[in-house]
């Protein structure tokens, strides 16, 4: 045997061994050593395979901005009210803008060094005044509403990052995309509904006074008196479990927010055992706050609000010190346990919404897997006879080569860590059929050459000779349009491309070199007077 | 064996006007489909809206799941069976539901009001906001945009422009007869058929690259023989090899569409419609192209001088 032909023996055969060594976690786990299992992953499964979840999110950054401005409101009344300035109304209106309307100039004066003091971010614009009055207008910079936007996304992400980690899924990804999108894939998990109202809650928390003097039909008319607002309350009667809403009227002024929670856990009422609650404990600045908020309202409602939804309104009876309290209002244990998470997680900086829900069940991921590989085990087994069929020897030369093709490419997908998914087993299908094109190629050609009285041996070289350019043109145009589909697509086809540009690079080594390497050592071996093609 | 003579000679190119009557008419059917449908079938992934799978433990019809999902007021309400299995259903609509509740919720919970607790399994949602819809189309159509901005390139200087021009006509034709069938029959394109027209792409050029090789070698070989006995040496020669890689590519395409199940019915389809168009183009259509250009190109060349003289 030549010095060359061994060398080549000798690295296909490297890479048969390490193809054999990385698929094994694949197809055998409970066989394999721990340091085997540790060294290579099994072959990744996308999630239209093993069932899950791949949820777009969008981030409404508005609703942060706007948010924002309203702080800025509130801020800006106890301002004035501190300084005495007399005011008509402060609003946030459109165009991202503040609007403060005095009654005079001097009073102008005083906003405009009120407002350059405490909010330098906001830009004075001047407009003319309407009605006899002096309105004052101060818009948030294109800068400061960009970083107010970009703070939203990644709190967002770190939030929802939060939840995800309490939910309990192993492998979830979450990323961000342009557009104010976040996409996360949860795969196998089991129970999307409870997934998607775990992360789609703003989950922000309010404590409220009630506006007892407020009568709710009238509010319901739309007659609310100023500084108060409509909200309903949730009760969910523990027999029949009909949720019914109640208005109640309460101030718009919220006297404490979530953000000052240091935990949360979900309880069981001591008193009736089948409701739930979640217990609360402030952080030493929340507790000094509920504190002062309690001792100074005892004897009044205190409405506690969650996304806009009243829980619960308890009476308070006495000042509550200690910084803990509860959320009752008929929960489940579950939705308790959920409303724990959210609560513990933190607030969403601005609302979501979903823009795209893909789900999976696993007993699909299975139909898919065992329908895929039928497909690729049939249409192989085609594929082989047919070059038997047309090629005697030659076409088991070429069968050899799309053996091996198959187990490279199911060993680069492992080596790699691609994905594998349902597109991706079909273009595994696909290469199988295509790979076979190289051989067809050097084969007519041989035939042609044995044809024109060439011997074997060069009829073989120059086959494999004139055929190789052609080869690799028409398979660069393919990896072209497979490279292209990966730069576009998403998910699922994504991994089509993926295995279709592995099928095109393992079937260029296999179907030329591989085949080659065989032909030549029957060549020495047996000094081929007639070749069987 | 050998299902192709060595000297095999089909005066292809002779029949290259009828090809072009044969191409035009089928892609004007597919383009008469497309106007009076509106433009194609989208599916969700690129029209927005939410699709559920479910399988039912009994039989039933879609008439009956229409009828239990009629207090959830889907607009567009679509229920057709799918796969082979009698008991599993592909409900469509048109809403979506971003106020994150998920809309397989909802019918789930519909379904068991009906059917009974248990007895249908929610195997699929998916649910495409329209603005994600709208994204994943310009996607799309730009990948196919790109990849043949690409090959053009690629063959541009492999070969020459000529050849670019000729790959890329068939390409079109290719994806045209494809997205006509489509239209013609009903079928969606979502993203995996976008991949499937893709695949097309490199499959089709694959064959009409190996085409234009054999072309080139033989433009040495029987330069006088002229450019048309050239190319229609060319693509007898290659006959067989077309042929076969053809008759193996379907074959795997075929095993997908029939075993690949419903999920990549539709991908499959175009695999196998884009396989026998492209075999098609690149015999018919690619090399006959190029003596069009070349007869247009001599045509020029000699009213040219005319003109000058005048």
């Amino acid at each position: 045997m030549t010095k060359s032909l061994k060398w080549r023996g000798l690295l296909v055969l490297c890479c048969l061994l390490l193809a054999l060594v990385s698929l094994a976690p694949t197809f055998m786990p409970g066989a394999l050593p721990g340091w085997w299992l540790k060294a290579f992953d099994p072959i990744h499964l996308g999630l239209d395979l093993q069932g899950g979840m791949h949820l777009v999110l969008g981030v409404d950054v508005d609703k942060a901005v706007e948010s924002r401005l309203d702080t800025v409101v509130d801020q800006t009344e106890s301002l004035m009210r501190e300084k005495d300035i007399i005011f008509k109304r402060v609003e946030r209106q459109p165009g991202e803008r503040v609007v403060v309307t005095v009654y005079d100039e001097e009073a102008g004066a005083q906003v405009d060094a009120l407002m350059k003091e405490n909010f330098p971010n906001l830009e004075a614009e001047t407009f003319p005044a309407a009605g006899g009055y002096v309105q004052k207008n101060y818009r948030l910079s294109d800068n400061e509403i960009a970083n107010i936007q970009d703070y939203a996304i990644r709190q967002a992400l770190e939030t929802l990052r939060n939840r995800i980690d309490q939910f309990g899924v192993s492998e979830p990804t979450l990323q961000l995309q342009s557009g104010n999108r976040i996409l996360i894939q949860l795969p196998g998990v089991k129970d999307p509904d409870r997934a998607i109202s775990l992360l789609g809650k703003t989950a922000l928390l309010e404590f409220k006074m009630v506006a007892e003097n407020a009568d709710p039909q009238e509010a319901i008319k739309g007659n609310l008196q100023p500084g108060t607002q409509l909200l309903y309350q949730r009760q969910v009667n523990p027999q029949t479990g009909a949720v019914t809403e109640t208005p109640i009227v309460v101030q718009s002024k919220t006297v404490l927010t979530g953000d000052l929670l240091e935990n949360a856990v979900a309880n069981f009422d001591r008193s009736n055992f089948k409701n739930s609650l979640v217990s609360i404990q402030f952080s030493s600045v929340g507790a000094k706050r509920f504190d002062q908020v309690t001792a100074a309202n005892v004897g009044k409602r205190m409405a506690i609000v969650l996304d806009d939804t009243v829980y619960s309104a308890p009476v308070i009876r006495e000042r509550i010190s200690g910084g803990s309290a509860q959320i009752s209002g008929s929960f489940t244990a579950q939705e308790a346990q959920d409303l724990a998470i959210v609560l513990r997680a933190g607030s969403l900086p601005a609302p979501v919404k979903i823009l795209e829900d893909r789900t999976v069940g696993p007993s699909l991921g299975r139909d898919s897997i065992n329908q895929g590989m039928l497909s690729v085990l049939i249409g192989f087994l085609l594929v082989v006879l047919a070059m038997v069929a047309y090629y005697r020897l030659s076409g088991l030369v070429a069968d050899i080569a799309l053996v091996l093709n198959l187990v490279f490419i199911m060993a680069l997908l492992s080596l790699l860590q691609a994905t594998l998914t349902l597109p991706g087993i079909a273009g595994i299908v696909l290469t199988v059929g295509m790979a076979v094109d190289a051989n067809v190629l050097i084969f007519e050609r041989i035939r042609e050459e044995l044809r024109i009285g060439k011997s074997v041996r060069n009829a073989i070289e120059s086959g494999y000779g004139k055929a190789f350019l052609t080869i690799v043109d028409a398979n660069v145009t393919t990896l072209i349009a497979a490279l292209v589909l990966f730069q576009f697509g998403t998910g699922p086809v994504k991994g089509f491309a993926v295995t279709l540009s592995i099928g095109i690079l393992a079937s260029m080594f296999t179907a030329i070199f591989v085949t080659r390497m065989i032909y030549e050592y029957f060549l020495e071996r047996r000094q081929l007077k007639r070749l069987s093609i | 064996m050998q299902l192709i003579k060595p000297d095999i000679n089909i005066d292809f190119v002779g029949r290259r006007k009828l090809a072009v009557i044969v191409s035009v008419v089928i892609i004007l059917i597919g383009l008469a489909s497309l106007i009076v449908k509106g433009g194609p079938d989208y599916g969700i992934d690129f029209a927005g809206g939410t699709l559920v799978q479910v399988k039912f433990e009994t039989a039933t019809t879609p008439g009956d799941i229409k009828q239990a999902l009629t207090d959830l007021n889907l607009g567009g309400l679509l229920v057709q069976t799918f796969g082979d299995d009698a008991n599993e259903f592909l409900i469509r609509a048109q809403a979506t539901s971003d106020e994150l509740k998920g809309l397989g919720n909802q019918v789930g919970k519909a379904l068991d009001a009906v059917y009974g607790a248990g007895k249908s399994e929610i195997r699929r949602v998916e649910m495409v906001g329209p603005q994600v819809g709208k994204d994943l189309r310009e996607k799309g159509f730009k990948a196919i945009l790109f990849a043949m901005i690409a090959i053009l390139i690629y063959v541009t200087l492999r070969f020459e422009f000529r050849f670019a021009v000729g790959a890329i006509i068939a390409l079109v034709h290719d994806v045209l007869i494809t997205l006509g069938v489509f239209s013609v029959f009903g079928r969606e394109i979502d993203l995996p058929v976008i991949a499937a027209f893709l695949a097309i792409i490199g499959y089709s050029l694959n064959d009409t690259i190996i085409v234009y090789d054999r072309i080139r070698e033989n433009m040495g070989k029987y330069a006088k023989d002229g450019f048309a006995a050239i190319i229609n040496r060319s693509v007898n020669e290659t006959l067989s090899r077309t042929i076969l890689t053809s008759g193996t590519t379907l074959l795997v395409v075929a095993s997908l569409f029939v075993f690949g199940g419903g999920v990549i019915h539709n991908f499959a389809l175009a695999l196998l419609v884009g396989v026998i168009v492209g075999t098609y183009s690149s015999i018919f259509v690619a090399s006959p192209l190029l003596i069009f250009w070349e007869d247009y190109k001599r045509n020029r060349r000699s009213s040219a001088p005319a003109k000058g003289g005048a």
